[in-house]
């Protein structure tokens, strides 16, 4: 059976000029040869650092940037070389939502007329029952219909976020696109919206495609897992495989960077050396080879495939070779503390929720 | 630590001091508080986190502490900054300017806003270190190579004629650290300084702090809102919430006993990535924009323990257990306390 959607091969390159003539001099290699599939009612992450072409991957999907080569099928249909005005029937399919909302949401339109635009626009409700579908779909979102009349600069951060996630939704989408959705907000914010996100997957079997670069984010939220280097997967896996055995130097290092919550667990390790390289002039070979501290001749002289290694795929030589930290994480001494306390917090919220 | 300034453990008293201080912002004909009764302590050799969620009051706090408050719209409404012993509040600018640089070294969030683009990296250490210390030019830039190097950025020598639009985040990151680090800080004030990195530079960064410090012997004040960033890198801790502290504590003894509710709801929100839960703990709500005052306990919008006592009175920040002090007043919270 084929999945919901399948990328094949994606490849994005932008051309870079300069000087008076804005000769093209070069080509950004954003994205290279991606290929992934998202499952109804699935989240695939998309993780990686700064640059590596994560909204780039996202972007050419939705067809908002268009693609140099490959294919992007949904439900079958190869949706990359439609016309415009067939792509119209797909875009009430595939939506996005942005890390800033406020950047998205128009400041001049309340949210009722931002979320009645689409609802209207693909025929998905009519102006007499609009305002009904309008509060619903904010209801759904945890917003109440005392939001409708606002604008956007009313909101918090986390209520933005909301609007965004309801615009999206508005469209009954098959896919959306989440790029660092919550990576502006808070962590109690944070949760809330993580949190709505898996309640409306789970109701309406949407298909996310979760981009970020905080991993303990990703491990929560995320089914499967692509790591991305330098506009290629490096390794893809589910969220489980992935964190407990890494198969990439690269993954195993962003894995080892990211600070524990722990104090009892301090990391003593020397963290991965140097920065990303540029997209504009790759290293040759494998381009991770300049920080990895495996490195080996052939990394410089030969790019790896991405090949399958159990039921992971990994681009790497000697990825067999990779250990990743096998001491299993010990609970550690803060959890009894912290649990015992938040459950009085939570029973005693509970009570009183149900005593209005 | 500075040659002739030896045994940091025997001098316990703090090397800063902030007592009550409170910040007013007269914004459009009103007057919105961004500090309230902030109090901590910092010793030499020790790292101190300030922690809590955006708009709590973080930056306002180490602005405050090398006056560089913006006045107005700010306003200092009372309290006291002592840095050993000397209140900063009344110092005239010409001495703060020279503590600014010398004595207390700052590095920011974005360098770019701190590093001044039209001089080369070497350059800009080189007139800080001309300003504070009696040095020759050859001598300075002599120094700010060996600075450059210190904090690890390759060919050091080199990279010193570039400007910093040359460099990476991480690399500016690092300049920003010399120079902070120029003429040897008895304190050093980092605000947000990985937030803008990735991962992997920030786990460089944070390693090169921390390396430094125990080199030198700072006391370095770390603002960030990543509970693990602190988890990993501060000996101290202090939590802010809506312009005030709710909790202050050894970081062991914070992350083992949290005892203030705002506390344990942050701590729980955070997903771990050596660890899975069905769902995410949250806490209801968002923090109270700046113009709302507060009656009582800052946190009682939020909180599930609220009673009347918490509406009307401010639970005063009290010691709970060795150097642990909790403004709550039903802290810590247990079965037997509700
Ligand atoms: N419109 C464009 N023109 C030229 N280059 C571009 C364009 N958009 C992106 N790039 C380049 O493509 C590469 C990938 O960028 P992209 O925005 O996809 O990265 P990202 O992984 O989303 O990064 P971040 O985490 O910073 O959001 C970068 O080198 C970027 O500079
Ligand atoms: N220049 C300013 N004018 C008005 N209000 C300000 C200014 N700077 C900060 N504030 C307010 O002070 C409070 C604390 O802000 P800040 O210290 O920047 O928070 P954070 O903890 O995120 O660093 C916020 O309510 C903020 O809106
Ligand atoms: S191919 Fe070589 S350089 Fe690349 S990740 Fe594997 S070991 Fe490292
Ligand atoms: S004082 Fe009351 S409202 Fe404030 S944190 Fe404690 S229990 Fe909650
Ligand atoms: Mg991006
Ligand atoms: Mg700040």
């Amino acid at each position: 059976m084929s999945a919901m959607l399948e990328v094949r091969g994606l490849t994005k390159h932008f051309p870079v000029r300069r000087g008076l003539l804005r000769r093209v001099v070069g080509q950004v290699q954003a994205v290279n040869d991606v290929s992934f599939d998202v499952n109804e009612g699935e989240t695939l992450a998309i993780v990686g650092e700064s640059g590596c072409g994560k909204s780039t991957i996202g972007r050419t999907v939705l067809r908002l940037v268009e693609a140099t080569d490959g294919s992007v099928r949904l439900d079958g249909e190869q949706i990359l070389n439609l016309s415009t005005d067939a792509m119209r029937h797909i875009r009430r399919k595939l939506q996005i939502i942005f890390q800033d909302p406020f950047g998205s949401l128009n400041p001049r339109m309340t949210v009722a007329e931002t979320l009645a635009e689409p609802l209207l626009l693909h025929g998905l409700a009519t102006p007499d029952n609009v305002d009904d579908k309008v509060t619903e779909l904010l209801r759904t979102c945890g917003l109440s219909s005392f939001h409708a009349q606002r604008y956007p600069h009313e909101f918090s951060g986390g209520q933005r976020q909301r609007v965004g996630i309801a615009r999206a939704l508005a469209t009954r989408p098959r896919l959306i696109v989440c790029d660092e959705p919550v990576s502006a907000l808070d962590v109690s914010v944070q949760a809330q919206i993580v949190n709505l996100l898996q309640d409306l997957q789970a109701q309406f079997g949407i298909g996310y495609i979760f981009i970020s670069h905080d991993l303990a984010v990703v491990r929560h939220i995320a089914a499967r897992v692509a790591v991305i280097y330098l506009g290629r997967i490096v390794e893809e896996a589910t969220a489980e495989a992935l964190f407990a055995a890494p198969r990439h130097p690269y993954t195993l290092s962003l894995i080892a960077a990211a600070p524990r919550p722990d104090p009892t667990n301090r990391d003593r390790s020397k963290p991965v050396q140097g920065d990303a390289p540029s997209a504009l002039v790759p290293p040759p070979g494998c381009a991770f080879h300049p920080r990895c501290p495996m490195a080996q001749q052939v990394c410089c002289d030969e790019r790896p495939e991405l090949r399958t290694l159990g039921a992971t795929r990994v681009a790497c030589h000697f990825a067999e070779e990779v250990v990743p930290e096998t001491a299993t994480p010990q609970p550690s001494a803060t959890a009894p503390r912290l649990q015992r306390r938040l459950d009085v917090l939570q029973g005693e919220a509970l009570k009183r929720q149900n005593a209005i | 630590m500075k040659m002739g300034e030896v045994d940091i453990e025997a001098t316990t008293e703090p090397l800063l001091k902030v007592e009550d201080l409170a910040v007013d912002f007269h914004v459009s004909g009103t007057v919105q508080r961004a500090l309230q009764g902030v109090s901590l302590n910092l010793k030499r050799g020790r790292t101190l986190g300030l922690v809590g969620e955006s708009g709590c009051g973080k930056s306002v706090t180490s602005l405050s502490i090398m006056r560089l408050l913006p006045q107005p719209p700010g306003h200092y409404a009372g309290g006291r900054i002592l840095l050993e012993g000397r209140d900063l509040l009344s110092l005239p600018e010409r001495e703060m300017r020279a503590l600014r640089g010398g004595r207390i070294g700052m590095i920011f969030q974005e360098p770019m806003t701190s590093l001044n683009p039209v001089y080369t990296c070497g350059e800009q250490i080189v007139e800080s270190l001309l300003v504070h210390s009696g040095l020759s030019s050859k001598a300075a830039m002599d120094r700010a190579v060996e600075l450059l190097d210190l904090v690890g950025l390759p060919s050091p020598r080199e990279r010193a004629h570039d400007y910093p639009h040359q460099l990476s985040g991480g690399q500016r990151q690092r300049v920003m650290i010399a120079l902070a680090l120029a003429n040897d800080p008895d304190l050093l004030i980092a605000d947000e300084p990985t937030t803008a990195l990735d991962v992997t530079i920030q786990a460089q960064i944070l390693d090169l702090m921390t390396d430094l410090r125990e080199r030198t012997g700072a006391a370095v004040l770390l603002v960030t809102h990543d509970l693990g960033v602190v988890a990993q890198t501060c000996d101290d801790v202090v939590v802010m919430y809506a312009g005030g502290v709710v909790e202050r504590a050894p970081t062991n003894a914070l992350f083992a006993d949290p005892q203030h509710p705002y506390t344990i709801g942050l701590m729980a929100a955070v997903p771990r990535i050596d660890a899975t839960v069905d769902r995410l703990s949250t806490i209801a709500g968002s923090v109270p924009p700046p113009w709302v005052t507060l009656v009582g306990c800052r946190f009682a919008s939020r909180c599930p323990l609220a009673d009347d006592r918490c509406r009307s009175a401010v639970p005063p920040l009290r010691e709970n257990g060795p150097d642990h002090a909790v403004a709550c007043w039903h802290a810590p919270i247990e079965e037997a306390t509700i």
